[in-house]
């Protein structure tokens, strides 16, 4: 592994246009050295577990402010599954209620991250995932 | 897991992953581009065993500023390769790394998103990773691995190019460069440039005001680069061509004028690109293009052999010894590399 770069694939789901969060994200990912793919807005979790398994990414990071997470991140967690890519570690940003935390991440959701969060935490936990 | 130690070990193995890749595993494809970008151990192999199978693609660059719509064209084509002739495509899209930080955002996705669900489409963001010529160090393994897996049409798409990022040019079979209008008078002074790669010039945003000053620009260089229609510049070489096969054989510049975001132009470019391909095959350009980047893959290939030996014949010190004194100028870099090949300065 001698160039080995983490790559990341960050992806809206659903319907709200709000994108900000996620392109600061983008944003902090590659000024800690990785590659990000962005894909924007409006993303099916077809598409969205289609690019993670063209682009062969070690992280999905959903910004997700709609609501919809628990119909989406089941969803996109069993198509990655499916795809045969077990091993992706799937991380949420957005409005995330706390009751809804526990349930997410015992179906697999790796790190959930609220208004406020640091990006130096989203780094060190993306980093700390992916060790083998 | 399971699958990812599987391609693994059929790498280390030379054999096994070769099949599932014919027959379309769009997994193991993604796999293993990601251990041939990363020359991998085993990567190599993994090329030795494919190539064989590589050859039968027609390769497809797009290039151009910045801007000027690469990424929605590129949406375009591929729609227009699925629907016309049901050609299997795949993308290399590559944008730039951060030359402080080694990280990429790769956004060409965005433009994209039309050809999602279509099993016969295959696209792969690539960063350029500290490679200047427009296309990364890997472009060119990338995409045999993709002609090796079957993929009929492959467009590689480059960073957004300024003036000297032609290295698509000698990958690709057809170069497309894309110009839009309100580039102003910017695009005088990049022409000269552009002309010399693009075997299709495409004006794309076609409906904006200015595509007709933007075309007529383009068409009076284009004549001026062919006046005799005897001796021309092709891919940076000066070529002559004799009198009797002149008509024949000379390639000028298509211009087609598209407006990607609508479709507009789509067919026309496809033609023009199926025009091109049949020059390339009647002139024996293409045999010629292929020749002259296998060699330079070749040369590159020998070039990183003969410096690995040379320096693990080299002992340390002596190199750190001749490097200090080119640092106190005591020695120019000519007399030091004089020095390490023959061990005297003369």
């Amino acid at each position: 592994m001698t160039d080995k770069k983490i790559r990341v694939l960050v992806a809206k789901p659903g319907l709200d246009g709000h994108d900000r969060g996620a392109k600061v994200v983008a944003r902090a990912l590659r000024d800690a050295g990785m590659e990000v793919i962005y894909t924007g807005l409006r993303q099916t979790p077809e598409m969205i577990a289609e690019a993670a398994l063209q682009e062969d990414v070690d992280v999905v990071g959903l910004s997700i402010l709609s609501g919809a997470h628990m119909a989406l991140a089941p969803r996109i967690l069993e198509l990655l599954k499916k795809n045969g890519q077990d091993q992706v570690k799937v991380f949420i940003g957005g409005i995330i209620p706390d009751e809804d935390m526990p349930r997410l991440k015992e179906m697999g959701i790796t790190g959930i991250y609220g208004p406020g969060a640091s990006t130096d935490e989203i780094i060190r936990d993306v980093r700390e995932a992916i060790q083998p | 897991m399971a699958l990812e130690r599987h391609v693994i070990s059929s790498i280390k193995r030379k054999m096994s992953f070769t099949q599932p890749l014919l027959e379309g595993n769009r997994l193991v494809l993604a796999r293993l581009l990601t251990q041939v970008e990363n020359d991998s151990p085993g990567a190599r192999d993994a090329l030795v065993e494919l190539f064989p199978h590589t050859g039968r693609a027609h390769l497809i660059g797009v290039t151009g500023a910045p801007g000027t719509g690469k990424s929605s064209l590129v949406n375009q084509l591929a729609l227009g390769y699925r629907r016309n002739a049901n050609k299997k495509v795949a993308i290399v899209a590559v944008d730039p790394s951060s030359p402080f930080t080694g990280g990429a955002v790769l956004g060409d996705r965005v433009r994209m998103r039309d050809l999602s669900g279509d099993e016969g489409v295959f696209i792969r963001s690539m960063a350029a990773r500290g490679s200047l010529g427009g296309i990364a160090q890997k472009t060119a393994s990338l995409v045999q691995v993709f002609d090796a897996a079957g993929y009929e049409i492959i467009i590689i798409e480059t960073v957004g190019a300024g003036q000297s990022e032609v290295d698509v040019a000698r990958l690709a079979h057809t170069t497309i460069v894309v110009e839009a209008p309100g580039l102003g008078d910017e695009i005088q002074a990049i022409k000269a440039g552009i002309l010399e790669i693009a075997d299709v010039l495409v004006i794309n945003k076609a409906d904006r005001p200015g595509a007709e000053n933007t075309e007529r620009a383009l068409r009076s260089t284009l004549e001026l680069a062919h006046p005799t229609q005897r001796v021309f510049r092709h891919h940076g070489k000066t070529m002559e061509v004799s009198a009797p096969a002149t008509d024949r054989d000379l390639w000028i510049p298509l211009i087609i004028k598209t407006v990607a975001t609508e479709g507009k132009g789509i067919d026309e470019l496809i033609e023009a690109i199926a025009k091109h391909a049949v020059h390339l095959q009647r002139s024996g350009d293409r045999a010629a293009r292929d020749r002259a980047r296998l060699e330079s893959e070749m040369e590159a290939l020998l070039q990183e052999a003969l410096m690995n030996r040379f320096m693990e014949d080299m002992p340390h010190e002596n190199y750190e010894e001749i490097l200090g004194n080119v640092v106190n100028r005591n020695l120019s870099p000519y007399e030091a590399v004089k020095l390490l090949m023959n061990g005297t300065p003369k």
